[in-house]
């Protein structure tokens, strides 16, 4: 570990040969790539993996199909690393197909652009009638008028995003999570390090003891912060025009499509579905904001995704949404383009050297970009790192599959259902994939703790055993609490398993953290269903289990509660008492 | 043809149940009818009677909840009843619970371990739970099971030492024997134990209460109670108990859990067995799905009258007639109040609930804080009789009682209980006197 303070002189030793800050599926992938090439690599991230802006997409497997018309280049690149990823992360990868669906007001000219488009671009494409897009997705509206079939797919971004951590890990990497920069160490015009502050985020308790801050110095230092590059940058006077722009995300209770939908009209909000596991997810929206940990998040863009996308799939004006969410794409154009709309702005990811471009070494920043390609971005941002630091040696991550897809057929075959009834057992192994039998093989009794998503004890202990006390990384790593009851049900559960290893009190805190996180989301969704269930997850946390007054948690200056002056029972004047004296 | 009745209860939880005996209390001849549609909350519940644990304000936990009723704001169902019904309500429980519950020979809240470790105040209790008052001096051991993963024993022992109670509590986790699946229900515990079936164990095939009492009994350490999550037998669950007390030479008590809760199934046998006793008629699984208003006919004072209600029997829709309703369909859980996107509403006689034009003001940030959802419900006169927006009554013969009233937030309060025993007693009575006339 760290911790040493050295001097930045040259040639003096540095604690870690390449830092990477940010714990997104860039700087995840980075770490991995690196690290397979035998360099010694330090991430750092201020939250839980994927907190940012991985965490907090739609979780579409791009075909390349959207940017088939406006950015051929980034389409070109979808399809191939579309390609790659389902190889290598087949275990995150759901193969649902999309659609580009027409309605009758919609221009035929981009219909025929879009199917030219896919064809240029090598992105497998077949016009379907609206009757045949029908039987493919029934819930379609009646009047459709045709649709483009193309490979676009679903994708869990936490699990891919941790099967990245994990493997950077393997090949020797440091992953510091919650530990947040708080300062580039700079020397002249010279980037050595960072500092940063453990214990910044929510929940951890583990790698570091809270409040503490430590300086990191490095050889190279890779910001892939996103859409707070410019933050960062901030730190040491550098300049990076990144231009988050927000988008909202509205979870449904179930799949009302099992193929991923997408209006075929010019650019527009709110007009794709993905199915997304036991879920629907509806999106989105592109409006640019001034600060990316704030902003407003408004009930009329929730309503937007909803009575927009009714137009193609009726069914979801009635139907119940379990939460909403917003995320922040990492936007960047080169200064001087001047675009106004942000939906205009290239979805292309940008390598800044500050060497070049400000003359300050040691430091390289990655801004746009899009989680499809976040593997090809990786692989040439380590190039770059690489002939940076004299290093020859090749990328191998388009080829070596990702801890939990190793060969993924034949294990399934062979894979039997670890005594789990066969719903559960099915869900866990895909999740799981490769490593479900070292995670689920147990002799121990191994109870369903997440009715909703079928996530049993053996896979919230191993996700506990990867991210400490930390409930939310639980949560990304197994879909704990993602289900219909939003965690009422089943955080308290969650919370359990942390015990004995952590004690009462941070499991307390654990367990308050995760709850308040859900609550978050499904304040988005409160109406109907999604109401009842919050007033029931309410009452059985503060009911039930009296967690809103739980003395435990009073403030000091709350007075103790005198438990003399209550009933403690009808028989406790003629109780002869073998345990205690008197009261 | 259509069903007659003098007091038509419309909803089957706390609230209805005890409006339906409280109908049948002054006169026997009062012909009283209860319809219900879902499975009422009660099993989702600890199956303890709260009265009041804390004050609207969030001082508490109140040591007497009677003492603070008198300060509780406007609109507050115990203040539309008055606090001398609630005492009269709690009593009138008490005649139907029987040796049931326990609580009665005191003002006092008790403080009651939850599963989740923290402490919470009651004012009745299952004799179940009696032994494991937090407000009683004696240590205590907790024993969790490996496959009940929503009780971890020894963890909920340091929590209630973090919430200061009076004793050394100890926590142990076991085997269940005879429990060989991992995701076997609560009910097949309790089966187990009910019928004291024959288990296999490690020291040979023996009966389930001796088993349990065997796996327990090395973890004893001078306790002179020992605490399990609620699942010591359903229909035996006393004599299950003393069994295991006999054994174990320690008084024996159960934490009251979360949904499916056995102790609140239990409330509710003693509950539907009661109006069975009174001659309530009960209809379950229909929806009340319309109603009529009297056309020709408004009361002296100029309010509607309902002159029927419409349920829904496997698709023929049957009208029920009655001189006097009770609505106690429940609160946001139970479906007595829905809500869309744009409104909040009731949805039988579309009663009226107050509520902020934008949903976004139904909440606030902090999941604990002071939710004004939670507070969704009908206001009511002090007759009980839901008022509409510009406060008159809604219907001369319509009274409501439970978790359907606005005005209120039971989660905090701990009063939920509590609120459907006296409004439901109030309604029930009052809806029978004028029944009678």
């Amino acid at each position: 570990m760290g911790g040493v303070i050295v001097d930045a002189d040259e040639g003096m030793a540095t604690d870690t040969e390449v830092l990477v800050l940010g714990g997104g599926s860039t700087g995840c992938g980075i770490a991995r790539d690196l690290a397979r090439r035998g360099l010694e690599v330090t991430l750092v991230e201020r939250g839980t993996l994927t907190d940012g802006t991985t965490g907090r997409m739609h979780g579409l497997l791009h075909s390349g199909g959207r940017y088939a018309v406006s950015d051929r280049a980034s389409a070109r690149e979808c399809i191939e690393e579309n390609e790659v990823l389902r190889e290598i992360a087949g275990h995150c990868v759901e193969e649902t197909g999309g659609l580009f669906v027409q309605r009758p007001e919609d221009p035929d000219d981009y219909f025929r652009e879009k199917l030219e488009g896919c064809r240029e671009c090598g992105i497998p494409a077949r016009v379907l009638s609206g009757a045949e897009a029908r039987e493919v997705e029934p819930h379609l509206a009646a009047d459709v008028k045709r649709a483009i079939e193309v490979p676009d797919g679903a994708v869990d971004p936490f699990r891919l995003c941790v099967a990245n951590a994990i493997d950077a890990e393997t090949h020797g990497a440091r992953i510091e999570t919650h530990a947040e920069v708080v300062d580039l160490l700079r020397d002249g015009d010279d980037i050595y390090g960072v500092e940063v502050r453990h214990d910044s985020g929510p929940g951890k308790r583990t790698h570091a003891t809270p409040g503490t801050t430590e300086e990191i110095t490095a050889d190279y230092v890779v910001n892939a912060t996103g859409a707070w590059a410019g933050q960062i940058g901030a730190m040491a006077g550098i300049e990076v025009e990144v231009r988050p722009s927000k988008g909202v995300m509205t979870i449904m209770n179930v799949r009302q499509v099992d193929t991923v939908i997408n209006r075929c009209r010019p650019k527009g909000d709110a007009d794709i579905v993905v199915p997304h596991e036991t879920t629907a997810i509806l999106g989105t929206t592109d409006e640019e904001v001034s600060d990316p940990d704030d902003y407003p998040e408004a009930g009329w863009e929730v309503d937007q995704m909803i009575d927009t996308l009714s137009e193609l799939v009726p069914i979801l004006e009635e139907a119940r949404t379990v939460r909403s969410f917003w995320g922040v794409r990492p936007l960047y154009e080169p200064p001087g383009t001047g675009t106004e709309d942000p939906t205009d702005i290239t979805r292309d990811f940008f390598l800044l050297d500050h060497a070049d471009r400000d003359g300050v070494s040691g430091m390289s920043s990655i801004v746009g970009g899009k989680f499809t390609t976040y593997r090809a971005m990786a692989e040439e941002i380590s190039d770059h790192v690489c002939e940076k630091l004299g290093v020859t040696a090749a990328c191998t991550t388009a080829e070596e599959p990702l801890p939990g897809s190793e060969n993924i057929e034949t294990l399934e075959a062979g894979m039997d259902d670890f005594g789990l009834r066969s719903p559960v057992a099915r869900r866990s192994k895909q999740r799981l994939g490769s490593r479900a039998r070292d995670v689920l093989e147990t002799d121990e009794p191994n109870p369903v703790l997440c009715q909703c998503e079928g996530v049993t004890r053996a896979e919230i202990r191993d996700a506990v055993s990867q991210s400490g006390s930390d409930l939310n990384a639980v949560r990304i790593r197994t879909r704990a609490s993602m289900g219909n009851c939003q965690g009422g049900f089943c955080c308290q559960n969650m919370a359990n398993e942390l015990h004995p290893e952590y004690d009462e009190e941070t499991v307390r805190e654990a367990l308050d953290d995760l709850f308040q996180e859900r609550w978050k989301g499904e304040r988005h969704a409160l109406w109907g269903e999604q109401l009842s269930q919050a007033m029931l997850n309410y009452a059985l946390h503060a009911t039930t289990m009296n967690r809103d007054r739980d003395p435990a948690s009073a403030d000091a200056d709350t007075a103790a509660v005198d438990f003399a002056a209550f009933d403690g029972g009808r028989t406790e004047g003629d109780r002869v008492d073998s345990s205690r004296g008197v009261r | 043809m259509a069903i007659e009745d003098d007091v038509l209860v419309i909803g089957g939880g706390l609230a209805g149940t005890t409006a339906a005996l409280a109908a049948t209390e002054r006169d026997g001849d009062v012909q009283v009818r209860l319809v219900s549609y879902k499975q009422s909350t009660l099993r989702h519940a600890s199956g303890l009677i709260d009265v009041l644990g804390y004050t609207p304000a969030g001082d508490g936990p109140l040591v007497d909840p009677f003492d603070a009723l008198e300060g509780l704001p406007d609109g507050h169902p115990y203040e539309r009843v008055g606090s001398e019904a609630v005492r009269d309500a709690l009593e009138f429980f008490d005649d139907i619970a029987g040796d049931a519950y326990d609580g009665a020979h005191t003002d006092a809240n008790a403080l009651v371990p939850t599963h989740g470790g923290t402490v919470k105040p009651t004012a009745r209790y299952p004799v179940s739970t009696a032994a494991g008052l937090a407000s009683d001096d004696r240590d205590a051991l907790l024993v969790g099971f490996e496959t009940l993963p929503d009780f971890e024993a020894p963890l909920a022992a340091s929590h209630l030492e973090a919430a200061g109670v009076p004793f050394e509590a100890c926590g142990v986790t076991v085997q269940f024997p005879g429990i060989t699946r991992d995701d076997a229900k609560i009910t097949r515990y309790a089966h187990l134990l009910d019928h004291d079936e024959s288990v296999a164990t490690t020291f040979g095939e023996t009966t389930a209460r001796e088993a349990l009492a065997e796996t327990v009994r090395p973890h004893l350490e001078g306790e002179s109670r020992v605490g399990f999550p609620a699942i010591l037998g359903d229909e035996r669950a006393d004599a299950v108990r003393a069994d295991l007390a006999d054994r174990l030479g320690v008084d024996v008590f159960e934490v009251p859990m979360g949904p499916p809760s056995l102790p609140g199934m239990r409330l509710e046998d003693l509950l539907y067995d009661a109006l069975e006793e009174r001659g309530v008629r009960v209809t379950t699984g229909v929806p009340v799905v319309d109603y009529e208003t009297d056309a020709g006919e408004t009361a002296p004072n100029g309010l509607e009258r309902i002159d029927h209600v419409v349920v829904d029997r496997n698709g023929s829709e049957i009208p029920h007639r009655a001189d006097q309703y009770v609505l106690a369909t429940g609160g946001l859980v139970g479906k007595g109040v829905r809500s869309e996107r744009e409104r909040v509403f009731e949805p039988i006689f579309d009663c009226h609930v107050p509520h902020a034009a934008d949903r976004y003001d139904w909440f606030v940030d902090d999941v604990f804080g002071d939710q004004p959802y939670a507070r969704f419900g009908l206001p009511v006169d002090r007759d009980l009789r839901p008022l509409d927006a510009s406060d008159e009554p809604e219907f001369s013969n319509l009274r409501s009682a439970g978790a359907v009233l606005g005005g209120y937030d039971f989660a905090a309060e701990k009063s939920g209980a509590g609120v459907s025993l006296a409004t439901g007693y109030v309604a029930g009575r009052r809806a029978a006197s004028e029944g009678e006339r």
